[in-house]
């Protein structure tokens, strides 16, 4: 797979338009992966002139930032910010909505400005463009989709219609959960939930919001967060849903439409 | 004349206490820290007048909104009365108003009138979702008691004051409905109708009695309530337009940056810093990381406990809460303006440095309620009034990690693994690439 890094493209003397933050997740679990891929791929087929940090990047701070930790979220800050304006990185697009909101809103006051977008809106804008066409009647037609809302995606930064209009974009039936856009129920995994067990209660979150997703009769619960991901994969797998309803990306659900 | 003294007084006495309680709550929010809220100030008045005035979030839940809002038009137009009330009061007159306005007097009274039956309607109907069909939110355990009492005892002041009004209104039309006095009518929407239908057959003399207890006790009930406010959940209606205007103009994902722990950060990174060297800002007393108590907190998270009145909707969004977690953001709130009062009563009764050895994060949070939050931010998207519970769980959860050193096990070996790997998960950072080259 065709992926340039930044001090590649550096030795070259290139300056690439926009930096490809892969995040955690999508560097290193093996879902997610799958999203990192299909955004690449996407990127690679509308000549998107792009690099990654490749081992470079270090994890944003965000969970440490959550769980309370402000040392190792500013030290781990700190140490990017020095990376990204050594390389003079101007555009950031991100398949994590947890390093989209730190990368966008906490780095600014430490040193760190870039224009930064979550993959979706990318996506978006290259089809608007005519750069990124998807074939009529794709894969996805008349299927039913429902999205998730990712909180620091949705709540946490008002990105609510670019996902949205993605999903439309494949024929695809939009069929919104019971509580979705301002209203929508987390996933369970935000706030470093993800890297805990859950306090004592009566039922996990991602199985209340797998409910939500169930009873939309959709086919698909389409995401824009790692996280989210695997939260709501658990929660069909509680379910023994698997075969009736698959839990994908909106990059990947692109990737697929436009025979990637 | 003993009239026209006694309602001096109350007046006196009424707006006294009031002006009294407000400072004292004044003085306790300003125990809190200091955060930039200036600025902008445009955006701010928008936001107030949308969000405060014009109750934009409340309608995101239209049947309550609708009733909530005929007894907030009550209790606003109703204001212009009380201008009338106070000059007969302080000069003896009986309506003083009715003569120069002439029909638009009329005007007025039936409009304040029509409101006033609507709130009447709305407050009953609260008082029976509170009571009779115990909607979970405002039946949770957190209310048990005073706060439950608090709400009920609202309404139930409401309901007087109304009946006061009326009592007042019919009094009067039914008075000038008298054959001696003309059999005429002032042509109140309500009590024109009302008034001689219940208070008809009485004479001259109890007539005007039944109207001046309907004056007085509308009157009282008025300083009472003033009075009950600095006291109750219920000083949302005062506090609901400054806690909106300082609202967080930010993104809600935005978490603050510490700045004391940018220093210290900047000093570890820089190769030239000399480690023995003074602080910059001169030492001073080590400013705590995090809050443990609420005088850790910033002044806007104490106005925001002030000005919750404990509606709920916070929690009944809450992740956490719906899925049975101890977590409760209203909780939380509650917990924070207790504390708040608490720590503010103990500064005047026993000085500045007084300590009760009690503390918001321990006596009146757990750390269980805490760690339970997914820092969704729908508790912040689901307030009326713009309150942000969330700032307070976050800083006793930095108070907790960066203090204390305590936290769930697995989250230390996350914040360990970012450390070494800069990840959360075990993964050397040479890996970080592996997937462009696997299928």
């Amino acid at each position: 797979m065709q992926v340039p890094t930044m001090a590649e493209m550096m030795a070259k003397g290139e300056t690439p338009d926009v930096l490809f933050w892969v995040g955690c997740a999508g560097s290193f679990d093996d879902r997610a992966k799958k999203i990192t891929k299909a955004v690449v791929k996407i990127l690679n087929h509308c000549n998107v002139s792009f690099a990654v940090l490749g081992t470079e990047e270090s994890c944003t701070g965000d969970p440490a930032k959550r769980a309370g930790n402000e040392f190792t979220f500013q030290m781990q800050a700190m140490m990017n910010i020095q990376v990204l304006n050594g390389y003079e990185v101007k555009k950031i697009v991100t398949a994590c909505p947890h390093c989209f909101n730190t990368l966008k809103n906490e780095y600014p006051e430490l040193g760190g400005e870039y224009e930064v977008i979550h993959h979706t809106q990318l996506i978006q804008d290259l089809i608007n463009t005519g750069k990124l066409a998807l074939k009529d009647g794709g894969v996805f037609k008349g299927k039913k989709i429902t999205f998730h809302d990712p909180c620091y995606l949705g709540r946490a930064n008002n990105v609510f219609d670019a996902p949205r209009e993605l999903i439309e974009k494949l024929d695809a039936e939009l069929v919104e959960m019971k509580r979705c856009k301002t209203k929508g129920l987390c996933c369970g995994a935000g706030g470093a939930q993800m890297f805990k067990e859950a306090e004592k209660g009566d039922k996990e979150v991602n199985i209340e919001r797998t409910e939500d997703a169930l009873e939309t009769k959709a086919s698909i619960i389409a995401t824009g967060c790692p996280f989210c991901n695997t939260m709501m994969t658990d929660g069909v797998k509680n379910f023994e849903k698997e075969s009736e309803i698959k839990v994908l990306d909106v990059a990947e659900l692109i990737a697929n439409a436009a025979e990637l | 004349m003993i009239s026209i003294i006694l309602f001096a007084l109350l007046l006196i006495g009424g707006i006294g206490l009031f002006s009294f309680n407000v400072l004292k709550v004044r003085n306790n929010i300003l125990l809190g820290r200091p955060v930039e809220r200036s600025g902008n100030s445009s955006e701010r008045w928008k936001t107030m007048l949308l969000v405060a005035f014009g109750q934009q979030k409340m309608f995101s839940r239209p049947l309550p909104a609708l009733l909530h809002l005929a007894i907030y038009a009550a209790f606003v137009i109703t204001q212009i009365e009380l201008i009338e009330i106070f000059i007969d009061g302080l000069t003896g007159s009986h309506r003083i108003f009715h003569e120069a306005l002439g029909g638009f007097y009329t005007f007025m009274i039936s409009f304040i009138e029509i409101l006033s039956l609507l709130a009447f309607v709305a407050t009953i109907a609260f008082l029976a979702r509170r009571n009779m069909l115990k909607l979970p939110r405002l039946n949770m355990k957190e209310l048990a008691g005073w706060p439950k009492q608090d709400a009920n005892l609202i309404l139930i002041m409401e309901i007087v004051l109304v009946c006061c009004i009326f009592t007042m209104n019919g009094a009067d039309e039914a008075w000038l409905n008298l054959e001696e006095n003309g059999g005429g009518s002032y042509g109140f929407a309500i009590s024109s109708l009302i008034g001689p239908a219940i208070f008809g057959g009485m004479d001259a003399h109890s007539l005007h009695l039944l109207e001046q207890i309907g004056w007085w006790g509308h009157i009282i009930m008025v300083f009472a309530f003033l009075n009950y406010l600095p006291y109750s959940k219920h000083f949302h209606i005062l506090l609901a337009f400054p806690n909106t205007y300082y609202s967080n103009l930010e993104p809600k994902g935005k978490f603050t940056n510490m700045e004391s722990v940018t220093n210290e950060v900047k000093l570890m990174l820089d190769p030239t810093a000399d480690p023995f060297a003074a602080p910059a800002d001169g030492g001073g007393e080590h400013m705590r990381f995090g809050a443990k108590d609420v005088t850790d907190l910033t002044w806007k998270n104490l106005l925001d406990a002030y000005t919750c009145t404990e509606c709920g909707r916070c929690t009944s969004s809450c992740p956490a809460n719906i899925t049975g977690k101890k977590l409760s953001p209203r909780k939380i709130m509650m917990d924070t303006r207790d504390r708040v009062t608490e720590v503010g009563d103990n500064i005047r009764k026993h000085g500045k440095d007084y300590s009760d050895g009690k503390s918001l994060l321990g006596d009146y949070i757990s750390e269980e309620e805490i760690w339970a939050c997914t820092s969704c931010n729908a508790c912040v998207q689901e307030c009326p009034v713009n309150i942000d519970p969330l700032s307070i769980i976050v800083d006793l959860r930095r108070f907790l990690v960066m203090e204390e050193s305590k936290m769930p096990t697995e989250l230390t070996g996350m914040l360990t693994n970012i450390e070494n790997n800069g990840a959360p998960w075990q993964f050397s950072p040479n890996d970080r690439l592996n997937w462009a080259n696997e299928d």
